[in-house]
C-alpha cells in the first residue's frame, strides 16, 4: 500500500476520455489502436486566409445540430464534464455530485472571443472600444463566470461536489500531466484520499490557431488532414491544432482497495524540470526534458530499463521530436523502449494531451497493445527510435509506462503509469 | 512523513507605493498614508498605477524585456526582488516556482479597430477579413506575452528559476493555493527551497471589462473598501508580489535569516457565498490553523470592496477578537492574484521589523503589540483563504 519511499500509492480507478476521434474512452482508444486519424478540415469558423486550415475538433451535440459556436472555456466545460461522469461512473466513486476529494484541473487560458467582442461592439451601436464594451457589459454575470480563470473549476467543482478549492493550472503543453501530478502529491500528502485529475482544451478558434500559426508551430499540409500530423518522421513540419479531455479518477490504493474498486493501474511516478533557456524551444543539451524524464523514473523507484514503453510528447514539430530523441538516448542508452505519439492520431491537445495521454498508457498497460504512430512513411535517420510505425503491436509483460509532456516555456512533466500491483 | 517548518526569507514587492521592503515600511507603518491613484485615464474607474520601475535592474536583457508586456515584467521584476532579500540567487535551480497568473495583455488598438470595423458584418463574410486582419496585425511576441505560464517560463528564463514551474488560473483563490501548496511541498520535503506569488498589471482596459462584467470593479470617485456603497467593488491596484520560501532547516544552514514562519495556510471554496456560507468557510479555515485569536494577533485583510464578500469577511472578523484589523486594499488597491502574496509579504515585513501598520481604512479598528499575523483573501467572486504568520524563532 505504501511506495519505495514510504508514500501511499496512488491508484487510477476511472478514466474518463474525449478525443476528435469519439466522445468516450473505449470507442477513442479503438480508435487509436486502429491507427485511425481524427484530424480533418476546420468546419467551425470560415478558413480563408489561414495558412493551416485544419485541426482535431470536437464538437458539442448541440453545434452539431447546427447551434452556435461555443466559447473555449465552455466548450472545456463540456468535455471535462463528460470526462468526468465517465471516469467517476467507471471508478463507481462519487456519482451522486459528492466526490471525497478536491479536483485538479489542467485548463488553457480563457479570455473573450471575437464573437463576444463583435457582441458587445454591435450592442455599443458600432463602436468597439473597451470603454464602450464597458458601458454595455455591466451586468453581465454569464461573461464574467465564463471567462474569468476561476470559472470552469467552479462549475465543475459544484456540480460534482468535489471538496476544497478547485485548482485550475496551466504549464502549457504539460498541463494535464501537472493536474495529474497535483492530485497525486495531494493524495501521497494525506490531503485527500481520493482526487479527480483533469485537462482538458478546446482551443480551435480563429485567433488562437492564427497565433500558433505565426509561432511556426503548425503544420501546413492542409489538403490531406488524416497525414499532416507526422511525429518522428522525416518530412514532419509542425503540430495539428486539437481537442479534447481526459479525467482520472485517482484514490491511494488503500482507499480502493477497502471500497473493493477495480484498480486500473498506479500513478508511480511524477517528474518535472523547467529549462530556463527559450520562450518555445528546449536548451540544446536536453538537461531539462532529460532531467524530467530521470526524476519520473526515480520517484516511481524504478530504473529506466523496468520501462517498457514510452509514451511520446512526440508532437511532430522537427525540433521536439529530435530533442525528445536525445532525451529518450541520454535516459535509456543504446537499447531504448519503443515510443509512440498518439497526436500522429489524435493531433496536439494542448492542455489536454498529459492527462488523455497518461489515459492512453493505462489502456496500453490494459490491453497490451502499443499504439501506433501513424503517418511513419519515410524514416528520419536522426530519430533512432522504434516509433512502433503505423500498426499497433502487441506486447506481453508490459508494467511500467512512461508519458512525456514538454511545454511551451520549458516546463517538462514526465510521469509514470504502472500495472496494478 | 515528517512536516517541517517553512519561513519565509524573501519578499519581493512592488506596488502603486513603490517597490521594496524599506519603501513599503517607511510609507505604511506612519499613520496618514495616502494611495497613489490615477482616476483620469480609465475614468470613471479609478486604478492605482505602477510605479516606475528600473527594469533593467532585474531583467537586465533588453531582448528579455521586449518579449514581455508590462504584466510579466512586474512579476518578473517583484520574483528577482524576492531573489535577491532572500540571498538566492545561488540557488535558482533547483528553486521550486509556483505562479499565479492572470491573462497577459492584449494589443488593445487592435482589438477595437477590428471590433468596430466587423462587428455588423455577417459571420460568413467577416471571417475571411478577420483572419486576414488578426495574421497581419496580431504581433507574434505578443502570443507569447499573453500566455499565462510565460509570466514562470520568463521567472525562469531571467532568474534561473528552474526547480519545477507550475501556474494556477483562478483569480484571488489561485494565488492563496500556490502559497498554500508550496509551503506543503517544502513541509513534506520536496526540496528546500520555493518562489510563489504573481503579479497585477491594473492599468488595462481587457481587466476591467473581464471583471466590470460582473459588477466586481468599483466605479466612481475613490473611496476606502470599508465605505464603497452597495455593491461595492474594486479598485485595481497594480501588484506584483512574491515570496521566497524555505524550510526552516534549509534557510538555518545557509545562514539566512527568515522574515517570519508561515506557521499555515488554508483554503476552501463556499459556493453559496452569502447569507454566511463564506463567513462560515473562514470560520472553519481558522479552526483548521489552530484559531488564532485575541491579544496579539492583527490581522492584514485582504479585503476587495466587492460588498457581498466585504460583508461576509465583516462577519468572520468580528468573531476573531484581533486586536488589530488592518485593510490593505485602501493603500494598494486590490491586486487580484498578487493579492494574497503581497498580504503574506507585508505580514513578514511586520514581524521582522517587530511592529505593525497604523490603521488604512477608515473601519480598520485597534492598536497593540502583534505577536502573530492572520492573512484574510476573500475572492472577489469565489474563494475564502487564510494564512497565519509568526515571528521566526
Amino acid at each position: 500500500m505504501k511506495d519505495h519511499l514510504g508514500r501511499p500509492l496512488v491508484a487510477v480507478t476511472g478514466i474518463g476520455i474525449v478525443t476528435p476521434l469519439a466522445w468516450g474512452r473505449e470507442a477513442s482508444w479503438a480508435a487509436v489502436k486502429a491507427g485511425k486519424s481524427g484530424i480533418s478540415r476546420i468546419r467551425r469558423f470560415p478558413v480563408d486566409k489561414l495558412r493551416t486550415t485544419i485541426a482535431g475538433t470536437v464538437e458539442l451535440p448541440e453545434e452539431a445540430a447546427g447551434g452556435p459556436v461555443a466559447s473555449s472555456p465552455l466548450r472545456v466545460e463540456r468535455m471535462a464534464a463528460a470526462a468526468i461522469e465517465e471516469a467517476l461512473a467507471q471508478a463507481a466513486l462519487g456519482t451522486g455530485g459528492a466526490f471525497p476529494g478536491p479536483l485538479m484541473l489542467g485548463m488553457p487560458p480563457v479570455e473573450y472571443e471575437w464573437p463576444q467582442r463583435f457582441e458587445l461592439a454591435r450592442q455599443a451601436n458600432g463602436d468597439g472600444s473597451y470603454r464602450a464594451a464597458l458601458g454595455v457589459a455591466a451586468g453581465r454575470q454569464d461573461l464574467y463566470e465564463t471567462f474569468m480563470f476561476g470559472g470552469v473549476g467552479e462549475h465543475l467543482a459544484v456540480r460534482f461536489g468535489t471538496t476544497g478549492a478547485p485548482i485550475a493550472l496551466t504549464t502549457a503543453c504539460a498541463t494535464g500531466a501537472s493536474a495529474i501530478q497535483m492530485a497525486v502529491e495531494a493524495i501521497q500528502r494525506g490531503e485527500a484520499a481520493a482526487a479527480i485529475a483533469l485537462g482538458a482544451d478546446g482551443s480551435v478558434q480563429p485567433e488562437a490557431v492564427i497565433r500558433f500559426s505565426l509561432l511556426s508551430a503548425l503544420t501546413a499540409r492542409n489538403d490531406a488532414p488524416e497525414k499532416a500530423s507526422r511525429p518522428f518522421e522525416k518530412t514532419r513540419d509542425g503540430f495539428v491544432m486539437s481537442e479534447g479531455a481526459a479525467a482520472l479518477v485517482l484514490e491511494s490504493l488503500e482507499h480502493a482497495t477497502a471500497r473493493g474498486a477495480t484498480v486500473l493501474g498506479i500513478l508511480s511516478g511524477c517528474g518535472e524540470r523547467a529549462d530556463s533557456f527559450h520562450r518555445t524551444r528546449s536548451n540544446p543539451d536536453g538537461h531539462a526534458i532529460i532531467g524530467a524524464m530521470r526524476n519520473a523514473i526515480a520517484d516511481a523507484g524504478l530504473a529506466p530499463a523496468d520501462v517498457g514503453y514510452v509514451n511520446a510528447h512526440g508532437t511532430g514539430t522537427p525540433e521536439n521530436d529530435k530533442m525528445e530523441t536525445l532525451g529518450m538516448r541520454a535516459v535509456f542508452g543504446e537499447a531504448p523502449p519503443p515510443i509512440s505519439s498518439n497526436k500522429s492520431m489524435i493531433g496536439h491537445t494542448l492542455s489536454a494531451a498529459g492527462a488523455i495521454e497518461a489515459a492512453f498508457s493505462l489502456l496500453t498497460i490494459r490491453d497490451q497493445v502499443l499504439p501506433p504512430t501513424i503517418n511513419h512513411n519515410e524514416p528520419d535517420p536522426a530519430i533512432t527510435l522504434d516509433v512502433v510505425p503505423n500498426v499497433a503491436r502487441s506486447v506481453s509483460g508490459l508494467r511500467h509506462v512512461l508519458s512525456n509532456s514538454f511545454g511551451f516555456g520549458g516546463q517538462n512533466v514526465c510521469l509514470v503509469v504502472s500495472a496494478a500491483p | 512523513m515528517t512536516r517541517q517548518d517553512v519561513v519565509i526569507t524573501g519578499i519581493g514587492l512592488v506596488s502603486s507605493l513603490g517597490e521594496g521592503p524599506d519603501t513599503h515600511w517607511d510609507i505604511l507603518s506612519r499613520p496618514g498614508a495616502a494611495p497613489v491613484l490615477d482616476e483620469a485615464t480609465f475614468a470613471p474607474w479609478p486604478v492605482h498605477p505602477l510605479p516606475a520601475l528600473n527594469l533593467d535592474a532585474q531583467i537586465p536583457k533588453k531582448g528579455d524585456q521586449r518579449q514581455m508586456e508590462p504584466w510579466q515584467r512586474l512579476g518578473t521584476y517583484a520574483a528577482g526582488l524576492a531573489i535577491d532579500q532572500a540571498g538566492a540567487r545561488g540557488l535558482v535551480s533547483d528553486m521550486h516556482l509556483i505562479v499565479a497568473a492572470g491573462g497577459g495583455e492584449r494589443d488593445v488598438a487592435v482589438d477595437e479597430a477590428v471590433a468596430t470595423a466587423l462587428c455588423t458584418t455577417p459571420p460568413a463574410e467577416a471571417g475571411p477579413i478577420l483572419n486576414e486582419r488578426l495574421a497581419t496585425d496580431l504581433r507574434p511576441t505578443l502570443f507569447l506575452a499573453q500566455l499565462s505560464n510565460l509570466l514562470a517560463g520568463n521567472i525562469s528564463i531571467v532568474h534561473g528559476v528552474t526547480g519545477s514551474s507550475r501556474t494556477f488560473m483562478g483569480e484571488e483563490q489561485a494565488a492563496a493555493d500556490a502559497v498554500r501548496i508550496a509551503a506543503a511541498r517544502l513541509s513534506e520535503g520536496r526540496g528546500g527551497i520555493a518562489l510563489v506569488g504573481g503579479a497585477y498589471a491594473s492599468q488595462r482596459w481587457d481587466l476591467v471589462l473581464l471583471y466590470g462584467a460582473g459588477g466586481a470593479v468599483w466605479r466612481g470617485p475613490f473611496a476606502p473598501v470599508s465605505a464603497r456603497p452597495d455593491p461595492g467593488g474594486f479598485v485595481g491596484g497594480a501588484l506584483g508580489a512574491f515570496l521566497v520560501l524555505e524550510t526552516a532547516g534549509h534557510a538555518a544552514a545557509r545562514g539566512a535569516k527568515p522574515l517570519a514562519r508561515l506557521a499555515g495556510v488554508a483554503t476552501d471554496v463556499a459556493h453559496v457565498r452569502a447569507g454566511g456560507g463564506a463567513a462560515r468557510a473562514a470560520q472553519a479555515l481558522h479552526a483548521r490553523l489552530g484559531a488564532p485569536a485575541g491579544a496579539g494577533l492583527g490581522v492584514l485583510s485582504g479585503m476587495t470592496g466587492v460588498a457581498e464578500a466585504r460583508a461576509e469577511e465583516d462577519a468572520f472578523l468580528a468573531t476573531l477578537g484581533a486586536i488589530a484589523v488592518r485593510r490593505t486594499g485602501s493603500l494598494l488597491g486590490h491586486g487580484v492574484e498578487a493579492a494574497f502574496p503581497a498580504n503574506v509579504a507585508l505580514g513578514a515585513l511586520a514581524l521582522s521589523r517587530g511592529g505593525f501598520y497604523p490603521a488604512m481604512d477608515p473601519a480598520d479598528a485597534g492598536d497593540g503589540a502583534v505577536e502573530r499575523i492572520l492573512v484574510t483573501g476573500f475572492g472577489q467572486w469565489r474563494g475564502e483563504a487564510l494564512a497565519l504568520l509568526e515571528r521566526a524563532a
